[in-house]
Parts: C-alpha cells; sequence; structure tokens
C-alpha cells in the first residue's frame, strides 16, 4: 500500500483536496519520518507542535472549501529564512539564540497558501559551501548510500562522524537530503552560485533558481545580494512548479523584486516543447570531464529532439571566467553583508576589554573557517588600490557573461542544456580540506547563470555507473521559467522518474 | 598578486577578525590559493565594457516617505545579547 509520505506533493494535494487524506494525518505522517531520520541531521530545528496546529486549520479550510494553493502541504523551511519567533541561524554559530519578530516574504506567502511548517533545514553557513559542510549544525548525510556499501556500515557511519557517507551537496543540503529521504514534500532553498541545483542533482530531486527578482529575498539572511535568489527543491518538475508559484511575486519590501504577474507554472508542466530551439554550449565540455557525465548530456539532447525540439551547437566563450569573477564578487557582497554581525544586535557576543575587542573576538568565534575566509578575500578585492584590479573588473567580466547569454537568446535560443555538476557526489570529508578551489569547482556550471540572472532548473536525468543521480541544467531567458519547466518535464518523463532511496537510516 | 602575512594580518583587522599568530601563515597559503585562481581574470580584454551594477534591468521604485515599519522598541532588542531601557549595550568607547 502506498504511504502517505510516498505521494507526490501534487498527488499530495489533489488527496487532500479530494479529503482521501486529512492534513493531520499526512503531518503526523513527516513528523514520525523526521522522527527516524535524525541521524541524517536535515533538520537544525523540529516544530511539530506548530506542524499540527497548521495542519488541523488547514483541515478546516479544506473543509470549509477555502482552501489555498498548497493546503495542509507539510515543507522544510532552509534556516536562512527568517521565520517568526522560530530558530533562523543561517546554521551559523554567530546567530546563535536568534529568533526574529518577523516573518520572510517567501514564507509568510506559503504559509497564506496552506502550507505547514515541519522545521528548519540545515545548510552550508551563511550559505556557503558545496557540501553542507560549513554547517555549525554539523554535516548532512545524505540518504543515497556510498557505491558498495551494506546498510549496517551505512548506519555505523552515521552513528559516528558520517566520514565516508556521501554529502547532500551545498547549500541547501538539509533541504535536499530532507526531500530526497521523503522527510517533507517539498523545501525551500536559495541559490547565490549553485546552492539548489547543485544539491539537487545530487540527490536526485528537481530544483530551480528562478530568475533574479522573481521571489522576494525580504527576510532571507544575505549573502550576496546581487547574486541570492530563493526556490523550491521538491521531488517532481509538477512539485517544483507548485512551490514555485506560491513563493514568487512582487514585495514592495525587497526593490528588486520584480512587478510582473506569476504565470500558472503547473500548466506548463506537460506542455509541448516541439520548435523549441535548444542551445548546447561548447564550452561547458570541460576537460577531465567524466565520460558518463558527456554521456547523460548526450542523452539529454537526444531526448529533447525526440520531443521536437532543435538543437543548435552555441558558443559562450566568457564561460570560463565566471567562476574566478564569482569568487571576487560573492566574497565582496559577503563581506559587506556580513558587516553587520558585530554582537551588539543579536546573535552571538564574545567579551571583549573595548568595543573593537569585542567585534573582533565576536567574529572570531562566530563564523566557521570558510565564512572567515570569504570575508576576508571581499574585504581585500574591496579594499583601498585592489577595488580597481579586482572587484571593477569582475563586474565589467560579468557584463560579458551576460552578453554572451544575450546574444544566443536574441538568435532565438529558447533555452540552453548543460550537465548540472562536473561529477556524482562525493564523501563527507573528501574535498577542500587542504586546497579551498577543489570545493569551489562544483559550481562551474551552474555560477553563470548566477552571474547572469538567469533562471536555471536542475532536473534528475539518470544515474551514474556507481548507482548515484546525475542531473542536467536548463538555463532560460529571463522570466521563462515555464519553458524550463516544459522541457525539463520531458526530461523527467523520458529518463523515468529517480527511485529515492529506501530507508537504511 | 599575492599577500603576505603582514597584509594578512591587515585585512583581518579591516574585517575586524581576530586572528592568532598560528593562524596567519596558513590564512595567507588559502588567500593567495584563491588569488591565483581568480589570477586568470587578467588575461580578458575589459577595454570599454562597462561594470555590471543591475543584472535585470529595473527601475529603482519609488514610495513616499512615511514610516512603514510600526515594530516598536520591544521587537527591535529583542534580540539583543544586552540591552537597557531599549538602548543596545556596549562596552565603554568614550572615556
Amino acid at each position: 500500500m502506498t504511504q502517505p509520505i510516498d505521494l507526490t506533493l501534487a498527488e499530495a494535494r489533489d488527496a487532500l483536496r479530494d479529503r482521501k487524506l486529512s492534513a493531520v494525518e499526512l503531518t503526523q505522517s513527516y513528523i514520525g519520518a523526521i522522527d527516524k531520520a535524525r541521524a541524517l541531521n536535515c533538520f537544525v530545528t523540529e516544530t511539530p507542535d506548530r506542524a499540527l496546529d497548521m495542519a488541523k486549520a488547514s483541515d478546516a479550510r479544506i473543509a470549509s472549501g477555502s482552501a489555498g494553493p498548497l493546503e495542509g502541504v507539510p515543507l522544510g523551511i532552509k534556516d536562512l529564512y527568517a521565520t517568526e519567533g522560530v530558530h533562523t541561524q543561517a546554521c551559523s554559530h554567530i546567530l546563535d539564540g536568534f529568533k526574529p519578530r518577523y516573518e520572510s516574504t517567501v514564507t509568510s506567502q506559503l504559509w497564506s497558501d496552506g502550507a505547514v511548517m515541519l522545521g528548519k533545514l540545515n545548510m552550508d553557513e551563511f550559505a556557503m559551501g558545496s557540501s553542507n559542510e560549513t554547517s555549525y549544525y554539523g554535516p548532512v548525510a545524505s540518504p543515497w548510500m556510498p557505491p558498495n556499501w551494506s546498510e549496517d556500515k551505512a548506519r555505523a557511519a552515521l552513528a559516528s562522524d558520517k566520514r565516508g557517507l556521501l554529502v547532500p551537496g551545498g547549500s541547501s543540503g538539509g533541504s535536499a537530503a530532507a526531500v530526497a529521504a521523503r522527510l517533507c514534500l517539498g523545501a525551500t532553498a536559495t541559490d547565490t552560485g549553485g546552492s539548489i541545483r547543485q544539491p539537487a542533482a545530487f540527490t536526485g530531486t528537481v530544483g530551480i533558481k528562478p530568475t533574479y527578482g522573481r521571489c522576494s529575498r525580504w527576510g532571507i539572511v544575505a549573502f550576496a545580494s546581487s547574486l541570492d535568489q530563493a526556490g523550491p527543491i521538491a521531488r517532481t518538475v509538477r512539485d517544483s512548479a507548485i512551490m514555485l508559484r506560491s513563493m514568487a511575486g512582487h514585495d514592495a519590501k525587497d526593490t528588486t523584486s520584480v512587478d510582473t504577474p506569476v504565470p500558472d507554472y503547473e500548466k506548463a508542466v506537460g506542455a509541448s516543447i516541439k520548435g523549441k530551439k535548444i542551445g548546447i554550449p561548447k564550452e561547458y565540455r570541460i576537460d577531465g570531464m567524466p565520460a558518463e557525465i558527456d554521456a547523460l548530456w548526450k542523452q539529454g539532447i537526444e531526448w529533447l529532439k525526440a520531443a521536437g525540439a532543435e538543437i543548435v551547437d552555441i558558443s559562450l566563450p566568457h564561460t570560463k571566467t565566471a567562476l574566478p569573477a564569482y569568487y571576487i564578487v560573492a566574497p565582496a557582497e559577503a563581506s559587506s553583508n556580513l558587516a553587520r554581525y558585530d554582537g551588539v544586535r543579536y546573535g552571538l557576543r564574545v567579551p571583549g576589554k573595548d568595543i573593537a575587542d569585542m567585534y573582533q573576538k565576536t567574529r572570531a568565534e562566530g563564523f566557521g573557517r570558510e565564512v572567515r575566509r570569504r570575508i576576508m578575500i571581499g574585504t581585500y578585492v574591496l579594499s583601498a588600490g585592489y577595488y580597481d584590479a579586482y572587484y571593477v573588473r569582475a563586474q565589467k567580466i560579468r557584463t560579458l557573461i551576460k552578453r554572451d547569454f544575450e546574444t544566443v537568446y536574441a538568435q532565438g535560443v529558447d533555452a540552453i542544456l548543460t550537465p548540472a555538476t562536473p561529477s556524482a557526489a562525493f564523501g563527507i570529508g573528501e574535498k577542500g580540506s587542504a586546497d579551498p578551489v577543489e570545493m569551489y569547482l562544483n559550481d562551474v556550471f551552474t555560477v553563470t547563470v548566477n552571474m547572469a540572472g538567469l533562471p536555471g532548473l536542475a532536473v534528475p536525468a539518470g544515474l551514474s555507473s556507481d548507482g548515484l543521480p546525475l542531473g542536467l541544467q536548463l538555463i532560460g531567458r529571463p522570466f521563462e521559467e515555464e519553458t524550463l519547466f516544459s522541457l525539463a518535464e520531458v526530461i523527467e518523463q523520458a529518463a523515468g522518474r529517480i527511485k529515492l532511496p529506501q530507508v537504511w537510516w | 598578486m599575492s599577500v603576505d602575512q603582514a597584509t594578512v594580518r591587515r585585512i583581518a583587522h579591516l574585517a575586524r577578525i581576530a586572528v592568532t599568530d598560528e593562524e596567519v601563515p596558513h590564512l595567507a597559503e588559502e588567500i593567495n590559493a584563491i588569488l591565483s585562481f581568480v589570477e586568470e581574470l587578467n588575461a580578458i580584454d575589459v577595454t570599454g565594457v562597462e561594470p555590471m551594477t543591475s543584472v535585470i534591468p529595473m527601475k529603482m521604485k519609488m514610495r513616499d516617505d512615511v514610516v512603514t515599519d510600526h515594530a516598536g522598541a520591544d521587537v527591535v532588542v529583542a534580540n539583543a545579547p544586552v540591552s537597557e531601557d531599549h538602548f543596545f549595550m556596549v562596552p565603554k568607547v568614550v572615556e
């Protein structure tokens, strides 16, 4: 028999509406699943009481015929989103004890559409990381078992330091792992350089970073404001379309949010892609790319072609510059945004002999290694004498990166197909300990999209020879997320939906 | 370009992050690894290219200059590590 947690978001929504299932019943199933999965470390705070209260209210609204589009749907929320009265710490020590007195715009839209909050999800500290290993609350273990491991071995690793188990990707690692482990129907996430799409690809889930400005950033802890964007991670293309509709929209409190109507994205799922022109950028065929990633990409091209799309070879000549330019722009903005954590207004305070000493000690103890490193890089590239050589140059290169995309879109290309990541998931403790750049390379295919402000979607397209999920990325024109959902649905249907791992934890 | 240990201390001071003597050489190494990674950008011709200011073209919106947030002082200081009478408390700054 199908368990309630095996239903997709769309199926659960329909079952709730048809009263085949109650919101309380569904929520209780998730609370039970979370309870048994604590060792994966997906949640940093669970809110079961609030969830049940919200579910009861949902059942009442369903009964009275006033159900919202997400009525009774249990979701997980990335710890970067401000949730009133609930743990919101960007998984950093420096925000210890912070409970905002306000709600982020995106989450408040989810609640007013009827969604139920299960708790806050683990992530890389301040969203800086690609493996969820920089979290103050410890790494998240992917529900996907390492190749050739037995359940006993995996459980033993889970009970100790988790080394050797797979990372779920990052920074939205808790979001992706919780969705893949069926601990929630969908999760909010954020993406500054790939933090939605890379973990989605690593866990066999679907993630979309919408166009910059599509979702309000108000109430989301800022990392790099010109790159940050909210989006969902869910089990299917349709589920992610349903969630994005509720998350998107104009907000007077975020001047960069765009005042254009939000389409019913779900209607684009299943729409014909006949005649769509899909660009294949030669610059994404990088040195040392595993043959199976290349094969997956070719397979994706064939699927889209078979569904009536036209495939064209394109060139995005500045692709290679995106990652280094990102590692100037993002830390620069981060060093400015994170200046507010000074031990005065919220969070951790470490006493010092005077106020400057207090600032320095608080920030040294409160920020983890990766965050400290990025603040220092950002401070350096913005400092007198280096600003033009680094920061202004990187912003000029950003103009060139965006121009590459504009050129191919002007030639009639509707969307671009690339691999989502250069490899399948790696092990906890495996990367980046000696050289930080090793970890940064994870974002090589995703970061261009943030630099150009475009929408990007990662969809599972197959398994590696080791049986781990691999994803493809679709990049769209500004505010044409609907095209991405239509194309992704074709890939999801052709690939056959990924079978999520059975419970071993 | 690469940074020496004195520069690392200067950056740490600007960023208001305390660093220990043992940390400095290691930080210099890590920062230099990142700086050498971004070095390739010097090879790109950016003559006549405008630096990006807004990734999606948008007009800055205007609103009436009125108070929109009525949260109140209690709420503003609610998360402060130390506060008194609606003031944030810090170590003495003026002798």
